[in-house]
């Protein structure tokens, strides 16, 4: 066979890779039962097919044959390894028997294995940290190194998370299905809480030099949009919502010289106009659903601010309302604390401050940086020069992120040259 | 697949209850385990006297220790286990979680391990040493 013959597919096989891969290993896993089985099967055909198809041209359907060759590959290895162990031969004649119905590949059943992948990778028996580990490396296909890289942890120490969840889902026999229509309420929002955890990573890092981990945003909004469009349930569209209309301020978020800017400071027409657009029609189709919850709430909040030309002009009346829904819904102190700071733009800084003393008084959001500094600001803006030092000073010592320390430190900075 | 389901108490949490409502959980209980028994979900199961009855061994300078009380003093204690046998993690979930033990307090639910490979080996490996006991 000629060089040149094999390299169009090569090509063909690396967009096939990219574009398929996730669906053909959530097939397999289905098939084989078995995660890493299902990997290794995977990347056997994908070998197979490199060697094949320059000469017997590519397959009609193309994921397909690399699904029943994958399948086909798994059995052989278990064949080759029962020369060692018997109770391989046992799995692979179960697996050869396997009604031809389940291998069949149709897209229907294509998309039911993506979903059966994301709730097995999300169950709520793995620890936290590994569903996001397992979801970010099984179904958005990331490796090891770029996942690591994203959390700040090693390589080693993550590649240990994915392959002790992989070993309980196999061990305490964690089943590979969408759950059924009572549980799923439930189990969505632990898949739902992944997506956004991944979201905000990327969003607002945790700690670290750098405000955002673009990429890890970027994956959260994808692995959204691939479940709006399996499971198009009113909260799944609302969480889509609520990441791209946060998405779009993104550019504006941050000053060229890495410097937080917070919502009222930022440059308006560098929002995202697409993402916005396409992010608050999301949220009216979720909202007119009457079944939407937290997340569709919250992409509504976002809706305001995104058709607002600025904070003065912007309807902190219905912000106020849908906080006050919200904190219904989901009771929080931060969700109290997002409302006060609603108020006090609607009814002047003294409402809101009375709002937040109340609910620092109560003790939970005592050791929340961004409760002292809201309470800071309105004191600012009450010209109460002393109280908003004290308070901004207490905000200071509880922040951890570089950008909203230097961030305090100018506010401090203010207003020491105000006096 | 056989689950081993640790049925977590507070023994104080029962003490403010009046018999009436102590006997109206009690039948609640045990009706539901009748109804896993119909299923053949019940594989077995006891129910355990109350932490100050346990003795607990360990072995302690070359021989073994005894003292009084459980293993772990903590709050809650197991009251009792519950052997399930349920399809997969799912299926056990969803059979405890109808449990109305749950109520009174948390279930752990452990996959039961199989040993049966490793004592084949062991078999071998003592057949192999005639002279062992």
């Amino acid at each position: 066979m000629p060089e040149n013959a094999a390299e169009p597919v090569r090509k063909q096989l690396d967009a096939l890779y990219r574009a398929e891969s996730r669906r053909i290993l959530a097939t397999l896993i289905r098939l084989l039962g078995d995660f890493d089985l299902a990997e290794d099967a995977m990347h056997d055909a994908f070998a197979t097919a490199l060697e094949r198809w320059p000469q017997d041209g590519v397959p009609a359907s193309p994921r397909a044959w690399l699904v029943s060759t994958g399948r086909f590959k798994a059995i052989d290895a278990l064949r080759r390894r029962a020369r060692f162990d018997a109770s391989k031969e046992k799995i692979a004649e179960q697996l050869e028997s396997g009604s031809g119905a389940a291998a069949e590949v149709t897209d229907d059943g294509i998309a039911d294995d993506r979903l059966r992948l994301i709730f097995t990778c999300c169950h709520p028996a793995l620890a936290p940290e590994a569903r996001l580990a397992l979801t970010l490396r099984q179904v958005c296909g990331l490796t090891t190194e770029e996942i690591a890289r994203a959390f700040l942890t090693s390589p080693p120490t993550l590649a240990q998370r994915i392959v002790r969840a992989k070993a309980k889902i196999r061990e305490a026999r964690i089943p590979y299905q969408v759950p059924s229509p009572e549980e799923l309420p439930e189990r969505l929002a632990t898949v739902l809480q992944v997506i956004y955890l991944v979201f905000n990573e990327g969003y607002s890092a945790s700690s670290g030099a750098s405000l955002t981990r673009a990429d890890l945003s970027g994956e959260a909004i994808r692995l959204g949009r691939l479940l709006v469009q399996l499971l198009p349930e009113p909260e799944v569209t609302g969480l889509l919502a609520l990441m791209l209309l946060q998405e779009s301020r993104r550019a504006a978020r941050t000053s060229p010289a890495g410097e937080l800017v917070l919502l009222d400071g930022q440059d308006r027409s560098l929002w995202d106009r697409g993402q916005i657009a396409e992010g608050i029609a999301l949220a009216e189709r979720a909202l007119r659903s009457q079944r939407f919850g937290p997340y569709t709430l919250q992409a509504a909040i976002a809706a305001v601010h995104s058709e607002a030309s600025d904070t003065g002009s912007t309807d902190w009346a219905q912000i106020v309302v849908l906080y006050a829904l919200l904190a219904r819904i989901e009771p929080s102190p931060v969700v109290e604390l997002n409302r006060a700071v609603a108020v006090a733009m609607c009814h002047g800084p003294a409402a809101g401050l009375a709002l937040i003393d109340a609910l620092l008084a109560r003790g939970e959001l005592a050791d929340y940086h961004l409760a002292h500094s809201a309470r800071a600001d309105l004191h600012r803006r009450l010209g109460n020069v002393a109280a908003a030092r004290s308070a901004y000073e207490k905000a200071l010592a509880l922040a951890r992120q570089e950008p909203e320390r230097r961030f305090l430190e100018k506010r401090l900075q203010e207003l020491s040259e105000k006096k | 697949m056989k689950y081993i389901c640790l049925g977590y108490i507070a023994p104080e949490k029962f003490e403010n209850l009046s018999e009436t409502e102590l006997n109206a959980m009690m039948d609640e209980c045990f009706s539901y385990d009748d109804e896993l028994r119909q299923h053949g979900h019940f594989a077995g199961g006891e129910a355990l006297q109350p932490p100050q009855s346990a003795a607990t061994l360990r072995w302690e300078n070359g021989k073994v220790a005894v003292t009084d009380g459980p293993y772990a003093e903590t709050k809650e204690q197991i009251g009792g286990i519950l052997i399930l046998e349920a399809r997969d993690l799912n299926h056990a979930i969803q059979l405890m979680s109808q449990h109305p033990g749950v109520k009174a307090g948390p279930f752990e639910i452990r996959p039961a391990a199989d040993l049966s490979e490793m004592i084949r080996e062991s078999e071998l490996r003592r057949a192999a040493r005639p002279e062992s006991k």
